[in-house]
């Protein structure tokens, strides 16, 4: 398909893998970034490159000028994924108000941010997909992971709510929740931390980012028409559908 | 109400509503006779700022609807 595609956090992990589908797919693939510019762009033979955009998702302007540099160049965004994250863990009584704030920030009000601004063109259009990575921690919740469990679970009630604002539109708004991901914030752990978080997933190990991304493929697809407001659980039974 | 401020304003209502230009009227409403949801309403007024180069606060839009009434609004910002 030949759609505009904009994953934000898109130069890594489950991002990069969900860019890299769309891009192998023949869409226009734009990424945002904040910390590590992307590295190679160029997908297999016949596919246009992944198109960098430096944005920090916590600032409105810039969000709004990265959506004008991509509308300007590629066309409007078509279909939104909201995959920029961040953690910073630590156990509530000792969680300052700034870690608290700035993962809720990075996490869940710049997926409210990012949205808003992809939807005016996608009503119009009537037509249009936004994709919401969050995390089985949602629903789990996870001993020093308060802040992100609270974003991630937020990112489940604005779908929810946003959703139904735009389904007369044929605007779909659906959320992944993957489990155990290989990806930069896994490999901060040591390979007994990991090999212990694995055992715990009843498949047994660990997901590759496209074992996610693949799903992300799929909500975005013209398959997937009927799907909204849902929540799909890709973390190898973690959640058990939760 | 046939100058150019009108016509502007009845070209984003034909854009945004999807509806024929001769029922912008002053004494149609949204909701019955231009069949406009909440959603397009929103956009209606996002256009009107975007066009007019004004901002509509959420709740001026109170008790708007009607046309003549939104038109009314967008004059007095101009």
């Amino acid at each position: 398909m030949k759609r505009v595609v904009l994953v934000t956090g898109g130069s890594r992990g489950i991002g990069l893998a969900c860019a890299r589908r769309f891009q192998a797919g023949g869409d226009r693939v734009a990424i945002t970034y904040r910390t590590a510019p992307p590295g190679a762009l160029a997908g297999r033979s016949g596919t246009e490159s992944l198109w960098p955009v430096a944005c920090d998702v916590t600032d409105p302007a810039a969000v709004d000028a990265a959506f004008g540099r991509i509308e300007a160049e590629l066309g409007a965004v078509e279909v939104l994924v909201c995959s920029a994250g961040v953690t910073d863990d630590g156990l509530v009584l000792r969680m300052s108000e700034e870690r608290w704030s700035r993962v809720v920030e990075t996490d869940l009000s710049a997926t409210f941010r990012a949205a808003k601004r992809a939807l005016g063109p996608m009503l119009r259009a009537r037509s249009g997909r936004i994709i919401v990575i969050s995390s089985v921690v949602a629903y789990l919740g996870n001993a020093g992971q308060a802040n992100y469990s609270a974003a991630k679970a937020g990112q489940i009630g604005f779908v929810r709510s946003l959703a139904r604002e735009v389904a007369s539109r044929a605007v779909t708004v659906n959320v992944v929740t993957p489990g155990l991901v290989a990806t930069d914030m896994l490999a901060a752990l040591s390979a007994e931390q990991t090999a212990a978080l694995a055992s715990r997933v009843p498949l047994g190990r660990v997901a590759t980012p496209d074992e996610i991304a693949a799903a992300v493929h799929f909500l975005a697809s013209p398959e997937a028409g009927y799907i909204t407001g849902a929540v799909l659980a890709v973390d190898g039974g973690l959640g058990m559908g939760h | 109400m046939s100058d150019a401020t009108f016509e502007k304003f009845k070209k984003c209502a034909v854009d945004v509503l999807q509806v024929p230009e001769d029922r912008i009227v002053p004494e149609a409403s949204f909701a019955d006779d231009l069949n406009a949801d909440s959603l397009d309403l929103v956009e209606f007024v996002m256009a009107l700022e975007e066009a007019f180069a004004i901002t509509v606060d959420e709740t001026e839009l109170d008790g708007i609807d009607t046309v003549g009434q939104a038109y009314e609004l967008v004059v007095s910002k101009l």
